[in-house]
C-alpha cells in the first residue's frame, strides 16, 4: 500500500546541515571573516543596513556571510533581528548640513560654499577588469590634502532665500512608523519616505528610471548629494539635555525639479528627497526621483496614471522582504487546492463535452 | 541572544496583537489592521497566523500545526518546531488533542470542539481584492457592504462556464454583513467554518490583517438561489488507505503512465481511521 512520505523533520535538518557545508565551500580556501566583509565589501553591508534598516555594520557583515552573499537573505536576516530589539525612543532629526563630507557634488552649481568633493566614488573609473586585485596587488594609500574646515551648507538652501525653492514644512510632531502601526492610505510624506529609504534599491532604481523616460515624467537635477558621517542624539528627559550616542554615515540626496505653478502658486522649484543608510548613490537619488513623483498630487499636477506617481502602488510593493517572501511562498505545498481547482477544471471540461475529443485536437 | 519571551513575542506586541483579535471578534468577518512584526520565517509562509498563534497561547495548550491537512508537510514542521522552541508547549498531531490548531489551506475532518482555536494562515485577507486592487476601494467597499461586483463576477462565472469557477477560497458572508475570504481552503471546507463551536482566527501577516468568526457565527458562502454552493472533491473515490468517503482526498500519482490514488488529505483523520479499523479487525 502507499505509504505517505514521511520525514519531513529529518529532511528539513538534513537540508540545512547541507546548507552549512554549501555555505563554507571548500575547505582548502581560507574562511571569510566578518571583519573581511565589512571592510572590504562595505557597499554589500550598507545595502544591507539600508534595506534591513538597522545602523549596525557588524551584523550586517554577519548576515551577508550567513546568507551566502544574498543581500535579500541578509536584510531579512537583519530585519527579524531588529524586530525583536527594544525601542528606547527616538532620536533627534540629524543635522545633515553639518556632515562630514566624504563626497558632496552638486549638478547645478558649478561651484558652492564647501565645494565640491568627488571622495571614493566608481564615477569616472574605466570598467575595465583590474585583472592585478585578483593578484592581490598592493595598494598604496591615496593622497590626502588639509581638511577644509569649510562649512558646507545645503546647495538647495541658496535658492531658498530668493523664494524660488519652496520651503519645507518643519517636521516637528511625532514621526510615523510603519514598523510599529501598519500601513494605511493615503499615506503622508514622512511615512512614504520611510517607507521608500527601506525599499529594494532594484524596485526603485527601476521606478525613478520609468519617471525619466516618461510615465510621470517630472525633470529632475540632482541638487546635491552629498556623502559623509553626521552625530545621532536624543533628548533624554531625566537628564534635561541632549545626548550624541552614535556617529553614522547617510547619503543624502536632494533634487531640485520644476514647477509650473498654478491659479495659487507662482512657478517654482520642488524637492525630492533620498535619505539612505551607508553610501548608496543609486539608492538615494532614485528614492529622491521617487518621492518626488509621489507629491505629483500635492503639488496639483496631472496624474498620468503612471506607477511611481501612485502611493499605493509604490509603498504596497517596495519592501523587498514582503514581495520575495511572497513570492517565494508559492513553493510551499498547495496541493489541496491545487487538487480543488483540477477537480473544477476537469468537471468543466466534461461539461463542456472535451473528454470525448482526441488529445490531439486540444 | 539568548533567551527569547515566551512564544518569541514580547508581552506588548502580544496584548497589540489580542486587542485586534479581540475587535475582529467582536465584528464577525471585519478585516482588523494590526501592526504585524517582522518575524523569523518569511511573509506567506505564515507569519499572520504564527503571531496569532503566538498571542493566544498560554504555557498549558498543546499545539497541534498542518499545512494541506497534514501534521508532516515540510511548512508544519518548521512552524510547530518554532513554537516548540520558543514556547516550549506540548504538541499534538490528533485533533481531539489539540487546544490550538494552526493550519494552512485545510480544516480538519474530525469536528471542533468548544474550547479549541482553530488559527488559519492568510495570504490575501480581501476577499474583493482580485476585484479591485486598490485597499483605499476595498474597504469603502465593505463599509458600504457594497458587494454587488463580487455578485456580477460570480454571475459571470455561471454565465461562462454554467457554474461558479471557484475551487478555493470561495468568498463567504458572515452573519449577513460582511464578505470574507476564508483564506485558500477547499470550497469543500467551507461548510465546516458555519456554526462552529471552536474559535476561528485568522492572521495575515504581510498584510497586516486580523479577523475572526467567534463560536457559532453564521457563515454562508455565497451563491444565487438557483445555483445553490455545493462543495466538492475528487469524484468517486473513497480514501485508499482507510476508506474514508467523506473526507477531502489528494491525488497521488503513482507511476507515469496515469496510475493515480486519493487519499485523505488530513492525515490525522486518515491515521485514527486506519488505526481503527486495524483494532476492529
Amino acid at each position: 500500500m502507499y505509504v505517505a512520505v514521511k520525514g519531513g523533520a529529518r529532511a528539513i535538518a538534513n537540508a540545512h546541515a547541507w546548507l552549512d557545508e554549501a555555505r563554507r565551500g571548500d575547505r582548502d580556501v581560507p574562511e571569510l571573516g566578518t571583519d573581511q566583509i565589512r571592510e572590504q565589501l562595505s557597499l554589500a553591508v550598507d545595502r544591507v543596513m539600508a534595506e534591513g534598516s538597522l545602523y549596525d555594520p557588524e551584523l550586517a557583515a554577519l548576515a551577508l556571510k550567513q546568507a551566502r552573499g544574498d543581500t535579500i537573505e541578509a536584510v531579512f536576516l537583519i530585519r527579524a533581528f531588529r524586530t525583536t530589539l527594544p525601542r528606547f525612543g527616538g532620536s533627534l532629526p540629524v543635522a545633515t548640513a553639518d556632515m562630514q563630507i566624504k563626497r558632496r557634488i552638486s549638478a547645478t552649481y558649478k561651484d558652492a560654499p564647501g565645494g565640491q568633493v568627488l571622495g571614493p566614488t566608481f564615477d569616472y573609473t574605466h570598467r575595465l577588469l583590474d585583472f592585478g586585485l585578483a593578484e592581490g596587488r598592493d595598494v598604496p594609500p591615496a593622497p590626502m590634502a588639509e581638511t577644509g574646515l569649510e562649512s558646507a551648507p545645503h546647495i538647495l538652501s541658496h535658492l531658498g532665500g530668493e523664494g524660488l525653492m519652496q520651503a519645507e514644512p518643519d517636521g516637528a510632531g511625532a514621526v510615523p512608523d510603519l514598523t510599529r502601526d501598519p500601513l494605511e492610505f493615503p499615506a503622508e510624506r514622512a511615512l512614504r519616505l520611510q517607507a521608500l529609504a527601506r525599499g529594494d534599491e532594484g524596485f526603485l532604481l527601476s521606478l525613478a528610471y520609468s519617471t525619466q523616460r516618461g510615465y510621470g515624467r517630472n525633470h529632475a537635477f540632482v541638487g546635491e548629494l552629498r556623502i559623509g558621517a553626521v552625530r545621532v542624539s536624543a533628548h533624554l528627559p531625566e537628564l534635561g539635555f541632549d545626548i550624541e550616542f552614535a556617529e553614522i554615515v547617510l547619503t543624502e540626496c536632494e533634487s531640485v525639479n520644476q514647477f509650473q505653478g498654478s491659479k495659487t502658486a507662482p512657478a517654482q522649484f520642488t524637492r525630492g528627497y533620498g535619505l539612505v543608510f551607508g553610501q548608496s548613490e543609486r539608492k538615494a537619488i532614485s528614492m529622491a526621483l521617487v518621492d518626488r513623483a509621489l507629491r505629483a498630487q500635492e503639488l496639483g499636477e496631472d496624474m498620468s496614471g503612471a506607477p511611481a506617481q501612485d502611493a499605493e502602488f509604490v509603498l504596497s510593493h517596495c519592501d523587498n522582504i514582503q514581495s520575495s517572501g511572497f513570492l517565494e511562498h508559492i513553493k510551499l505545498p498547495h496541493y489541496v487546492d491545487f487538487q480543488a481547482e483540477l477537480e473544477l477544471v476537469r468537471k468543466l471540461r466534461r461539461a463542456a463535452g472535451a473528454d470525448a475529443l482526441p488529445e490531439a485536437a486540444e | 541572544m539568548t533567551e527569547y519571551n515566551f512564544a518569541y513575542l514580547d508581552e506588548a506586541t502580544k496584548r497589540m496583537i489580542r486587542r485586534a483579535l479581540l475587535k475582529a471578534v467582536a465584528i464577525p468577518g471585519y478585516q482588523v489592521p494590526f501592526s504585524s512584526r517582522e518575524m523569523p520565517m518569511p511573509y506567506g509562509w505564515g507569519t499572520g497566523g504564527v503571531q496569532v498563534t503566538a498571542a493566544c497561547l498560554v504555557p498549558e495548550d498543546s499545539l497541534k500545526v498542518i499545512d494541506q491537512g497534514a501534521d508532516d508537510t515540510t511548512n508544519a514542521v518548521s512552524i510547530r518546531s518554532f513554537f516548540e522552541k520558543v514556547a516550549g508547549v506540548a504538541t499534538t498531531e490528533s485533533t481531539a488533542d489539540a487546544s490550538v490548531i494552526q493550519t494552512r489551506h485545510r480544516i480538519p475532518e474530525a469536528p471542533l470542539v468548544a474550547g479549541q482555536i482553530l488559527v488559519f494562515q492568510v495570504p490575501i485577507p480581501e476577499p474583493l481584492r482580485f476585484l479591485e486592487p486598490r485597499e483605499t476601494e476595498t474597504r469603502t467597499m465593505h463599509a458600504l457592504e457594497d458587494y454587488g461586483l463580487m455578485q456580477v463576477r460570480l454571475y459571470e462565472d455561471i454565465a461562462r462556464h454554467g457554474e461558479i469557477a471557484r475551487a478555493y477560497a470561495y468568498p463567504v458572508k458572515v452573519e449577513g454583513r460582511y464578505v470574507m475570504d476564508p483564506s485558500p481552503i477547499p470550497k469543500f471546507d467551507n461548510p465546516k467554518l458555519n456554526m462552529s463551536p471552536a474559535l476561528q482566527l485568522f492572521g495575515a501577516g504581510r498584510e497586516c490583517r486580523i479577523y475572526a468568526l467567534p463560536p457559532f457565527t453564521r457563515v454562508e458562502s455565497l451563491d444565487f438561489e438557483d445555483y445553490p454552493f455545493t462543495p466538492s472533491k475528487a469524484a468517486g473515490h473513497d480514501c485508499a488507505i482507510c476508506g474514508a468517503q467523506d473526507s477531502y482526498l489528494d491525488e497521488v500519482i503513482t507511476d507515469d503512465s496515469g496510475g493515480r490514488m486519493f487519499v485523505c488529505s488530513d492525515t490525522d483523520y486518515c491515521a485514527t481511521r486506519a488505526a481503527q479499523m486495524e483494532a476492529n479487525a
